[in-house]
């Protein structure tokens, strides 16, 4: 995306996320998508081979229910990774969110859902504009400052519980029933997850705002340059990220019924993983809610197959470890091959 | 001990380049130390006094509890009754520990609780060896030490308070499930992680429970492992009600596990059609017991172990006892307790909730 | 070499850049002596204000404590300064430690296991640095993912079991003390390697070598500097200083286990940042690291001496680690802003 595009832009903008990059680069990233869903195919044909049952309606609602959060962590993560950031903090933040609600539940059991939906949100937005003013005013790397919230954040929570938990007793069976009920079939919980990601995926590929995100991304001081206001967009971006972690937050406590200080413990490395192996480049600049929302559903229903196959579970974060670094190399690989030049740019970490 | 053979792990795919280290090396070292070769019992120094049977309790002891993590519910209710037990004997308490359960994590506390001069450090390892050296260190400036839950080694402590025998959780789980699925039928175990020593030894005692003539109709599928995650626990028991279609009943011997198979199995199709029983709080199953997803479960009085934990401590200080067999002390309101072989005592057998009496407890 | 020393040279030869430079060594230098005045602070507060703190038995356990993160921090500081970051450290300590308990539990002679361990972490190291130099990847990236995997990969070899029974004389000889003094052998090894990377950061072309890389990579490519490589060794070096620290966590803590080491990479990063090293690199010097690392140990042996609980430490370290970027940061900007304002 060149600086002239961005100074005088429509209000919406029919282009393809990745246009801005270039066609070359828009046909890859659907590839990209494309590959995520053949191993999804490929993963869920291989398992159901060695037991049918695992492509049952209820295996499937399973399946959904469980990608539901991680989606929706993937997705909030999409909008920082594609400025050229990361949110290592959502894990902490969906623990605070999960126990302010389930505090929030257990002592006025007649608060309606979408008000729960509502407090867990604003507490992780509250969090997000921590991150985004620290990294946004001080113009710090996200890594230190998120890796540095991870801890606060946690500390604060633990600090709240003071070993308390929440359980499926405390909390409004309204609010439980909401955490397994299905429309149609389809779990509401991963209903909620896909009108979440058709925003924001609506955001980014067709506002200015969101193809601001991925102007920052491409080269943060061209976009400086062209008078896109850089720091208040990450700062946005960083703000959405911790509100959704904090949604999750509330669909966690929805979904398990028991909460206390150590909910989503270590989920970021998960979140990082679904939305790089869904085709968001590290560095910044492209990629698509979508392919982070199916990288997030790959990884749930690499989870469940393990435990279907009977696979010994500790291989699960080895799995999610060689998948990232699988992830990154690929797309160096594939962006070098349409660039058309050896893979050797040199790209800086953090911010 | 695990029931389920793993595949034997890797050690590592680069390989190769240590190996050719190794062959360079394995000259120089062939007279190295290997394992065996060091059969030097660690050696606490065992305190020599005598009881003193009717000793009074010393007041004014610093009691420190240390659990496996801080912010951990099942600590908190079990180190509070402690509190109340170290208020009953005039006691100072106090509650320390590290925000996440790792082996190491503990050493530099009891570190600090010893350079501090407290007098008992109450504490449930992580790791039996890992703090091994550092409750030693305590231990010669002066500390009785007690565990709970989870012992140290032996040598490093003076006495360890289970919380039932392994055999009485073994028998009453294996009890429970009888009853529920009627005597017959597929069960399968979901644990905590491969590895935990408890999980383990109560499953490796539920097998031989089982092979017993009267559980003759009841087949034992597999060992599934939720790591004591949400997330993990649930996804397993999918896994297990997917891979064994005729499952009558799941035993999860965690409480973590035990809730997630309770919340996975109300919202689904299997609720009422798959028993499930296990090692629960009450406040945490309260709602499954409620709704039919569960009928019984089975689970010591964390608050009592604590309790009994602080007297033993206070008894150990005041040197009413010394960690013998055979010594006996009173733990305030729960009566008297006895030292069995290798200085540890048993709280008593587990108890039983069910919808007639879960509504007593409040943990 | 000669060549090296050539172009690490014509590197500092523009006048504009040896004048920034001279600001900032003098910035750095400030914020070095604020860190040691920091640590003397801390040290006499506690030593009046918290009982048990003053005392020599603490400060062997403070040491001991200390010790895995200073070896870490060693690397990680040559690392951090030429613009890299290396995460998967405390993962190449906990799968180095995994790979010891399965070593010894098959019959290895230890002192070869301790060979292989540090082997090992120089390995995984050099698979970072594969990843990042040959292939041209952020370092970020890489070992966000290498922390994953290699973490992974402990559980596998070891599961969660824990292989105890090392030969207590080895346990023993990892906490002891010179002359049954305060000071931990272990401790003594690791202040000889900091003066091993101390001199080769300062005193040898290398070490110029990386601060050229870290102000800018491109500019000392164009000066010959062979900066693939040079990034590629410290990856290697910050894999088997990460090994080592895996034999002394397993031998002192007499465990061999996969979670050993598990989150140590914030406590490194953090000791690294407060020691004055920028995260973006080109500055920074070891002895403000060996400051930033006995900085936070000390502040937590106190407060847990002051009956602080562990929460609020989480939340004072993670603190600290927010504070040493965003207030040298800020300060500069808000200097360059007032430059700027100036009439000229």
């Amino acid at each position: 995306m060149s600086a002239a595009d961005t100074a005088s832009p429509p209000r919406r903008r029919p282009t393809s996320p990745r246009s801005g990059r270039g066609g070359g680069l828009g046909r890859l990233g659907a590839a990209r998508e494309l590959g995520v869903l053949l191993a999804l195919a490929a993963l869920v044909a291989v398992t159901a081979a060695s037991n049918s049952r695992f492509l049952s309606a209820q295996s499937i609602q399973d399946v959904l229910l469980s990608a539901a959060i991680l989606v929706v962590l993937a997705v909030g993560q999409t909008l920082v990774i594609v400025t050229r950031n990361i949110d290592l903090s959502v894990g902490s933040v969906l623990g605070l969110a999960a126990f302010g609600t389930g505090e929030l539940l257990s002592s006025a059991p007649g608060t309606p859902i979408p008000l729960a939906l509502l407090f867990g949100l604003g507490l992780g937005a509250l969090c997000g504009v921590v991150n985004g003013a620290l990294i946004a005013a001080a113009r710090v790397p996200a890594l230190v400052i998120t890796l540095g919230t991870l801890y606060v954040f946690r500390g604060v929570d633990h600090s709240w519980a003071a070993g308390e938990q929440i359980n499926a007793a405390d909390m409004p069976r309204g609010f439980l029933d909401f955490g397994t009920a299905t429309l149609l079939g389809v779990p509401v919980l991963a209903l909620l997850a896909v009108a979440v990601l058709a925003v924001v995926a609506t955001y980014l590929r067709s506002y200015r705002g969101g193809r601001e995100l991925y102007a920052i991304g491409s080269e943060p001081t061209a976009a400086r340059l062209s008078g896109i206001p850089v720091g208040r967009r990450v700062f946005g971006a960083f703000v959405v990220s911790g509100a959704l972690a904090g949604l999750a937050g509330v669909l966690h406590a929805a979904r398990f019924g028991t909460v206390d200080a150590t909910v989503g413990t270590g989920i970021e490395l998960q979140v990082v993983a679904a939305a790089v192996v869904g085709g968001v480049a590290i560095f910044g600049g492209s990629g698509s809610a979508y392919g982070a929302a199916l990288g997030a559903l790959l990884l749930t229903t690499i989870g469940s197959s393990l435990a279907v196959l009977r696979v010994d579970p500790f291989w699960q974060q080895a799995v999610v470890g060689g998948l990232i670094l699988a992830a990154i190399g690929l797309d160096r690989l594939l962006a070098a091959r349409v660039a058309g030049r050896p893979g050797r740019r040199r790209v800086l970490h953090g911010a | 001990m695990s029931p389920q053979s793993r595949p034997t792990p890797v050690p590592f795919r680069t390989g190769a380049a240590v190996l050719a280290l190794a062959a360079l090396l394995a000259t120089a070292a062939c007279s190295g130390t290997t394992r065996g070769d060091d059969e030097e019992g660690g050696g606490g120094d065992r305190a020599t006094a005598e009881a003193d049977p009717d000793a009074p309790l010393a007041e004014g002891l610093a009691v420190a509890f240390l659990p496996k993590q801080v912010n951990n519910p099942y600590f908190t209710v079990a180190d509070a009754g402690g509190a109340t037990a170290v208020e009953e004997f005039a006691g100072e308490y106090k509650e320390v520990g590290p925000s996440e359960a790792s082996a190491s994590s503990q050493v530099s506390y009891v570190n600090t609780l010893s350079q501090q001069g407290t007098d008992v450090i109450v504490t449930a390892a992580n790791d039996p060896n890992a703090v091994c050296g550092a409750l030693n260190g305590a231990r010669s400036a002066g500390a009785s030490v007690v565990t709970f839950d989870s012992d140290a080694s032996p040598e490093c402590r003076d006495l360890f308070v289970n919380q039932a025998t392994a055999e009485g959780i073994a028998e009453i789980q294996v009890q429970l499930i009888a009853e529920q699925i009627g005597g017959a039928g597929q069960i399968a175990i979901l644990s905590a992680t491969p590895n935990a020593t408890n999980q383990n030894t109560w499953i490796g005692l539920m097998e031989e429970e089982l092979a017993k003539p009267e559980y003759a109709d009841i087949e034992l599928v597999t060992v599934a492992y939720g790591n004591d995650e949400d997330e993990k626990s649930f996804q397993e028991t999918q896994g297990l009600l997917r891979s064994y279609p005729d499952l009558a009943g799941i035993v999860s011997p965690t409480t973590v596990g035990l809730a997630a198979a309770a919340r996975y199995l109300s919202g689904s199709e299997y609720r009422g059609e798959v028993a499930l029983t296990g090692l629960g709080t009450p406040n945490q199953m309260r709602e499954f017991v409620a709704d039919g997803t569960v009928e019984s479960f089975a689970l010591w009085d964390p608050a009592d172990l604590g309790y009994l934990a602080a007297y033993a401590g206070a008894a150990l200080a005041s040197g009413q006892i010394t960690g013998s067999e055979g010594e006996t002390f009173t733990a305030g309101e729960l009566g008297e307790y006895e030292v069995g072989a290798d200085g540890v005592v048993v709280l008593g057998p587990p108890t039983v909730f069910d919808a007639g009496n879960i509504d007593e407890f409040d943990f | 070499m000669v060549r090296d020393t050539l172009y690490a040279r014509s590197q500092d030869a523009p006048a504009d850049r040896g004048t920034a430079r001279t600001n900032r060594l003098a910035a750095l230098v400030r914020w070095e002596t604020a860190v040691v005045l920091a640590l003397l602070l801390v040290v006499v507060g506690a030593s009046l204000g918290v009982d048990g703190f003053a005392d020599g038995r603490n400060a062997e356990f403070l040491l001991l404590d200390a010790v895995a993160v200073l070896l870490i921090a060693l690397p990680v500081t040559l690392v951090v300064i030429t613009g890299e970051i290396d995460l998967s450290v405390a993962s190449t300590l906990g799968l180095c430690s995994a790979v010891m308990g399965q070593l010894w539990l098959s019959g290895w002679p230890l002192e070869l296991i301790v060979v292989a361990a540090i082997a090992l972490g120089a390995v995984l190291g050099a698979v970072n640095g594969l990843f990042v130099t040959g292939f041209g990847l952020p370092s970020l990236a890489v070992t966000i993912g290498t922390l994953a995997a290699y973490r992974g990969l402990a559980f596998v070899v070891l599961g969660d079991q824990a292989v105890a029974d090392f030969p207590t004389d080895w346990t023993r000889a990892a906490a002891d003390t010179v002359a049954g003094g305060a000071l931990p052998w272990a401790m003594v090894i690791a202040l000889v390697l900091a003066v091993g990377f101390g001199v080769t950061l300062h005193l040898t072309p290398f070490g110029r070598q990386l601060y050229a890389i870290g102000n800018n990579a491109q500019a000392a490519a164009f000066t010959g500097i062979p900066v693939a490589r040079a990034k590629f060794w410290l990856f290697v070096a910050s894999g088997a200083v990460a090994g080592l620290a895996g034999v002394y966590w397993t031998l002192r803590y007499a465990s061999a286990r996969a979670d050993n080491g598990e989150g140590l990479e914030l406590s490194v990063v953090a000791a690294v940042l407060l020691g004055g090293v920028s995260i973006f690199g080109g500055r920074g010097t070891l002895l403000g690291v060996l400051a930033g690392v006995l900085l936070l140990a000390t502040l937590r042996n106190a407060l847990q001496l002051a009956d602080v609980r562990a929460d609020t430490l989480d939340i004072v370290t993670g603190v600290l680690l927010i504070a040493s970027v965003v207030v040298p940061n800020v300060v500069a900007l808000a200097r360059a802003r007032r430059r700027r304002g100036r009439p000229t």
